[in-house]
C-alpha cells in the first residue's frame, strides 16, 4: 500500500501557498505509507538555456559550494546553490547532459534526483511527517507538485527505491500498486540503456516513460502504452512541467479521488487527504475512469 | 444525540452507537466528517444515523436494522456485508458498494464505481446514476437495479441475482445473460424503485441473470481443466 497525492493550482495568486496546502495532504496519507516520502515540485522556472539540478548526499554538511566552483570552473558561468537540509538545488547555464557527467565526475557519491527548468524532487526514508520538516516543504512555493508515502511491499527501504522517480527532463512519476512483470522488464529496458539502481517495480515503471518518452512519446502516448505493457495494479501519477496526469490500471485495484475547483486540481488516494483543501466541500468530486488518461495543467 | 468528529473519534461514535440499548430509535446526527473510515461500522438497532460529509472506507459497514443516511460521498465497501436495515448515499460511492452484503436496503443517488454488489447474498442495491465494471461479479441473491448504465463484465460469473438495468450496458460477463420481463420481475423492481424513491418506469428496464452454466462442474468440460 502507497498514498499518492497531487495539487496543480490554476489560480497564480495562491502560488505563495502551495507548500502549505500540500503538506497536510500528505501527512494524511501517513497510514498508507509511514516508511519513506517524496514530493517533487515545480516552480521557481529557469530561463530557456539554464538548467536546475536537485542533487541529495548523506552527509547534511556536504560542501555544495565547492562543486559548484568546480562546476562554475568548468562551465565558465555562475552556479547558483540552494541548500536544504541534505540536498542542495544548482542553477547554472549548461546543457544537460554535459552537466550531468559534470557532476558525476566530480562528485561520484553524489544522487541526481531530478533535472529540468521547474522540477525539484525531494525524498527520503522515514515518516511523512519527518521528511516534510526536513526539507521544509510547508514554506515552498510552486504551481504543481505531486508526492508520495510509501510501504514497501516490493523491495527494500531505501531512499533510492522511494517516489518520486525522475523519468526525465521535468518529469517524474509515483506509483500506488504493484507489477508483475517487472523483472523481465527491467532487462528489457536494460538492453534499450535504461540505469537501473534498484530491484524496485515503481523504478520499472519510471524507466519505461524514460524510455518511451526518449523514443518521442508524448506523456499520454507513454501513459497509454504503460497500460498495455505493464502487468499488475496501479495507479500512476506523473508530474511534467506543465501540470500532472493520471493513470489507474483497467482494473482499478487502487484507489484515486479528485477534487476540482475554480483555484485548483487534486487528486489522492483517499478522500481525506483532500479534506483540509480550502473550498473543497463545494468542489467537484469523482474518481478517475479504469484505463484512462487524464491531464492538468497549463496549454 | 450529536456527535462532531472534529472533536470525537470514530471509535467514540462507534462504541455509543453499539452501547444504545436493544432496539433503540435513537436519531444520531455525525458532523464534520473528513473523510474517516468505518464510520457507523457494526450497528445492530433500528436507529436513525444522519452523518452529514463525505465518508471514507466501511461506511455503515457490516449494518443491522439501523436506517444510516450519508450526506455526501463514501469511499470503497460502503454498506459491506450489510445485514438488514437501510443504507442510503446522496452522493457518488466508490468501488465494491454492498459486497457480500446478505440483507436491507442500499441506494445511492448518484453512481457506483467498481465492482457494486461484488458477492452480493441478499442486499437489494438501488443505483440512480451509473455502476463501474464488474458489478455483482459472483452475484449470490438479492437484486441490482441500476437506472443508469453499467460498465463492462456486468454480472460476470452470476448466481441467482436480478439485475434490472435501465441504461446502456458495456458488456455482459461470463454467464450473465439478458432474460425476459416477466409480471413478477415488474412487480420486484417497482417495489424497489419506490422504495429508493424513484421515479422511472420499471418498463423502461431490461432483466439480466444467470444463464446457469457455469454452477457446476460438467464433465464435458473435463479437457478445460
Amino acid at each position: 500500500m502507497c498514498g499518492i497525492v497531487g495539487l496543480y493550482l490554476k489560480n497564480p495568486d495562491m502560488e505563495s501557498q502551495l507548500g502549505e496546502m500540500f503538506e497536510p495532504m500528505l501527512l494524511a496519507m501517513t497510514d498508507r505509507g509511514p516508511d519513506s516520502a517524496g514530493f517533487a515540485i515545480y516552480g521557481d522556472e529557469v530561463s530557456t538555456d539554464m538548467i536546475k539540478f536537485t542533487l541529495q548526499h548523506a552527509d547534511e554538511h556536504y560542501p555544495w559550494h565547492d562543486l559548484a566552483g568546480k562546476l562554475e570552473e568548468e562551465f565558465d558561468t555562475p552556479v547558483s546553490v540552494l541548500h536544504n537540509a541534505n540536498a542542495a538545488v544548482l542553477k547554472f547555464e549548461a546543457e544537460e547532459m554535459a552537466a550531468r557527467e559534470a557532476i558525476e565526475k566530480f562528485a561520484p557519491d553524489v544522487k541526481i534526483m531530478s533535472a529540468g527548468r521547474s522540477i525539484e524532487i525531494l525524498k527520503e526514508v522515514g515518516l511523512p511527517e519527518v521528511i516534510a520538516k526536513k526539507f521544509n516543504l510547508k514554506g515552498m512555493k510552486g504551481s504543481h507538485i505531486i508526492g508520495h508515502t510509501r510501504m514497501a511491499t516490493e523491495s527494500g527501504v531505501s531512499m533510492e527505491g522511494s517516489h518520486p522517480f525522475s523519468t526525465g527532463k521535468d518529469l517524474c512519476l509515483v506509483h500506488n500498486g504493484s507489477l508483475s512483470n517487472h523483472n523481465r522488464l527491467r532487462e528489457e529496458l536494460k538492453k534499450k540503456g535504461i540505469h537501473f539502481e534498484t530491484e524496485n517495480d515503481s523504478e520499472v515503471a519510471a524507466g519505461y516513460l524514460t524510455w518511451r518518452l526518449r523514443e518521442g512519446a508524448s506523456v499520454e502516448e507513454a501513459l497509454e502504452s504503460a497500460i498495455e505493457d505493464l502487468d499488475g495494479f496501479f495507479t500512476f501519477t506523473v508530474g511534467t512541467q506543465n501540470g500532472f496526469a493520471v493513470v489507474r490500471d483497467p482494473i482499478a485495484c487502487k484507489p484515486a479521488v479528485i477534487a476540482e475547483t475554480d483555484d485548483y486540481v487534486a487528486m489522492a488516494s483517499e478522500y481525506n487527504a483532500l479534506s483540509t483543501l480550502p473550498g473543497v466541500e463545494s468542489a467537484k468530486l469523482w474518481e478517475p475512469e479504469p484505463g484512462k488518461v487524464y491531464f492538468w495543467g497549463k496549454g | 444525540m450529536e456527535f462532531d468528529l472534529k472533536k470525537q473519534t470514530v471509535r467514540e461514535l462507534n462504541q455509543a452507537l453499539h452501547d444504545l440499548p436493544e432496539n433503540s430509535q435513537e436519531t444520531v446526527v455525525v458532523n464534520n466528517l473528513s473523510g474517516e473510515h468505518n464510520v457507523a461500522v457494526g450497528m445492530d438497532r433500528p436507529a436513525q444515523v444522519t452523518i452529514n460529509g463525505h465518508a471514507g472506507y466501511f461506511c455503515a459497514g457490516m449494518n443491522q436494522k439501523a436506517d444510516i443516511t450519508i450526506n455526501g460521498n463514501v469511499g470503497q465497501g460502503v454498506a459491506e456485508n450489510m445485514m438488514s436495515g437501510r443504507v442510503h448515499v446522496k452522493g457518488n460511492a466508490s468501488q465494491s458498494a454492498g459486497a457480500t452484503a446478505h440483507g436491507g436496503l442500499l441506494v445511492i443517488d448518484g453512481d457506483a464505481a467498481a465492482r457494486c454488489g461484488i458477492s452480493m447474498k441478499g442486499i437489494d442495491i438501488v443505483v440512480k446514476g451509473n455502476v463501474g465494471h464488474m458489478s455483482s461479479f459472483m452475484g449470490q441473491s438479492g437484486c441490482l437495479v441500476v437506472c443508469g448504465d453499467a460498465g463492462e463484465a456486468l454480472g460476470d460469473s452470476l448466481y441467482e441475482v436480478h439485475i434490472y438495468v435501465k441504461g446502456e450496458v458495456a458488456s455482459l460477463g461470463a454467464d450473465c445473460i439478458k432474460k425476459e420481463m416477466r409480471p413478477e420481475h415488474i412487480e420486484e423492481l417497482s417495489g424497489l424503485l419506490e422504495a429508493a424513491g424513484c421515479e422511472d418506469k420499471p418498463e423502461d428496464f431490461t432483466r439480466y441473470g444467470s444463464a446457469r452454466q457455469l454452477y457446476t462442474f460438467k464433465v464435458d468440460n473435463a479437457s478445460a481443466y
